[in-house]
């Protein structure tokens, strides 16, 4: 986690060494290859897992720009989804505004609801503990009020009528989806590795370690945790749009609930926060195996059981691998090159 | 001559603790002053009343011209103040020359340029060897030298050094007394906090001295270590001698 535990163990980001730089991108351009590829030998099914994949991975990069990079545990970043998805549906079926742009609006208005959350958070010094409650109290109350509000459709939702028309985000062919997702984990991803690069990203990395020695170093900290919290509120609240055309569905407790926010925060911590592929690990770790357990513990009464297979999973990602398993990965991978 | 730093009726209490009273204080550019006084003489609160951390109950604070009372750090650094901290803060998930950076990039945005001249730092102050080690691995002399290089990265006109010379042995003490010297002589302008005597007799070129949040004397080093206030302040404290 961020913070404290184990400073024994190394960096959330491993100095990797510059003659590795090019290897490792020619290893990441041979793995888009291979994803770009892969929809002509997968199962109907194996295409539904890697939508998933790709789609939480890129929720837990939008993330990871708060999260994992600034050290800011956001925990009600499913508010910024349902926003994202409301906006864009409600477009959609009012202003007949195609998806494709709803789902920019919708990043813009999650953005805002961002900036809101980052400023109270953030003005008033909460750390810890406290920004946590404050992420979940938003979203919660997010919830509430869209669950009460009968022209968003309530408790019940919304529908999305099937038209399997591309520009109102439909597909006849759910390999659409697959590339889709695979473009948004991609995009996120992009965007992260820009800012790693840049001061920005420099910045927030200090700032998870220690924010008084930052301002004290000249970092304006309260801008640049805004500006995290912008960036990655936009980001999940374009994921909304996805995760709203993809099921065709909208519910108030599935957009906005606690569960989301888990869901979403759950893969860059097992797989590594604050590195750049620690959330694709850790959803190509996580999500098969959270569609395994729900496979087969889902039947006979046991819904739920798979949520008790992640808490396992989280304590001993903690105990054993704090800093996430990238971390992990990389260390092993550069000691086998030495 | 206006001075580069003056401070005049700077007060700051804790609940019913009066920490800083009245303090008047002024730093010339390019001069060393030495901040001394017994623990709990209120000398680390004036560096946090004066750096932005802390925020002044009364009192002025004006810095290059610029009343600087009430600013965040942040804002006081960009201006050209730079600290250390007494307990010191180093980043240490990151690498020295990234623990420099974060002071560097103040100034140069472009992290290219900000490396290479925290790099120059770096070796400047014997780190050179840890530069891409990670921070949480050194020892408490370079511990010491990284909170130095990382103020030097953001390039002040005025450095406020809190107690960097504690806890280190002698001979590491005399280079760092060198390095100081050093870094005034580029024109840097220094107010210390130390109890190392023996170091601030011979930085400081005027030394004030605080007791109980108050200023109780002011002078040459000489002077000051002669003055009976000063001594009995002390009384029983065998680093003055």
């Amino acid at each position: 986690m961020p913070n404290g535990a184990g400073s024994r163990l190394v960096s959330g980001h491993p100095p990797i060494a510059p003659a590795s730089r090019p290897a490792l991108q020619y290893l990441a351009l041979a793995a888009v290859l291979v994803l770009l590829a892969l929809p002509a030998v997968l199962t109907s099914y194996a295409v539904t897992v890697f939508i998933l994949i790709f789609f939480y991975a890129f929720l837990g990069q939008a993330w990871n720009v708060v999260g994992g990079y600034a050290g800011q545990l956001s925990m009600g970043h499913a508010a910024f989804v349902g926003v994202g998805g409301y906006t864009a549906a409600m477009l959609s079926s009012e202003l007949h505004l195609t998806p494709w742009l709803g789902m920019l609006v919708g990043g813009a208005l999650a953005a805002v609801l961002g900036a809101v959350i980052g400023y109270l958070g953030f003005r008033f010094g909460l750390r810890g503990f406290y920004f946590v409650l404050l992420t979940v109290a938003f979203a919660e109350v997010c919830r509430i009020l869209v669950s009460n509000i009968d022209a968003l459709g309530g408790a019940i939702g919304l529908y999305i009528t099937f038209t399997g028309d591309p520009r109102q985000f439909q597909f006849q062919d759910a390999r659409a989806y697959y590339y889709v997702a695979l473009a948004l984990m991609l995009l996120a991803t992009g965007v992260v590795a820009l800012l790693e690069r840049r001061r920005f990203g420099i910045y927030l990395g200090a700032i998870r370690e220690d924010e008084g020695a930052c301002e004290a170093l000249g970092v304006d900290t309260f801008k640049y945790k805004m500006l995290a919290m912008i960036v990655s509120s936009f980001l999940t609240g374009v994921g909304g749009t996805f995760y709203a055309f993809y099921l065709f569905s909208l519910q108030p407790n599935s957009m906005f609930g606690i569960p989301l926010s888990v869901e979403i925060i759950i893969r860059p911590i097992v797989g590594g926060a604050g590195t750049l592929l620690g959330p694709i690990l850790g959803s190509f770790i996580l999500t098969p195996l959270g569609e395994l357990s729900r496979l087969s513990l889902g039947h006979g009464g046991y819904h739920g059981l798979h949520l008790v297979a992640y808490g396992v999973l989280l304590v001993a990602v903690v105990l054993f691998l704090p800093q996430g398993a990238y971390p992990y990965l990389a260390r092993v991978l550069r000691r086998r090159d030495a | 001559m206006t001075p580069l730093l003056e401070v005049a009726g700077l007060s700051k209490r804790f609940g019913g603790l009066v920490a800083v009273k009245d303090l008047a204080l002024t730093v010339g550019g390019g001069e060393v002053v030495g901040l001394i006084g017994p623990n709990g003489a209120g000398k680390t609160t004036a560096f946090g009343l004066i750096s932005g951390s802390l925020v002044p109950d009364a009192g002025e604070i004006v810095f290059r011209g610029h009343s600087i009372k009430g600013l965040p750090p942040h804002r006081v650094c960009a201006l050209g103040m730079a600290r250390t901290f007494q307990i010191m803060r180093p980043f240490p998930r990151l690498t020295v020359v990234r623990n420099v950076m974060i002071g560097g990039l103040g100034r140069h945005p472009h992290p290219a340029a900000a490396e290479a001249r925290s790099r120059a730092i770096v070796d400047e102050l014997g780190l050179g060897a840890k530069a891409d080690h990670l921070a949480g691995s050194l020892t408490l002399a370079e511990r010491k030298r990284l909170e130095l290089a990382r103020a030097l990265a953001t390039e002040p006109v005025l450095l406020l050094l809190d107690e960097v010379m504690s806890g280190l042995g002698e001979r590491e003490t005399e280079t760092l007394v060198r390095e100081i010297r050093a870094i005034n002589a580029r024109g840097i302008a220094i107010l210390l906090i130390e109890h190392v005597m023996r170091a601030v007799m011979s930085l400081a070129q005027r030394i004030v001295v605080l007791d109980g949040g108050e200023r109780i004397a002011e002078g040459r080093p000489a002077t000051v270590a002669n003055d009976p206030r000063v001594i009995e302040a002390y009384l029983g404290d065998e680093r003055l001698v």
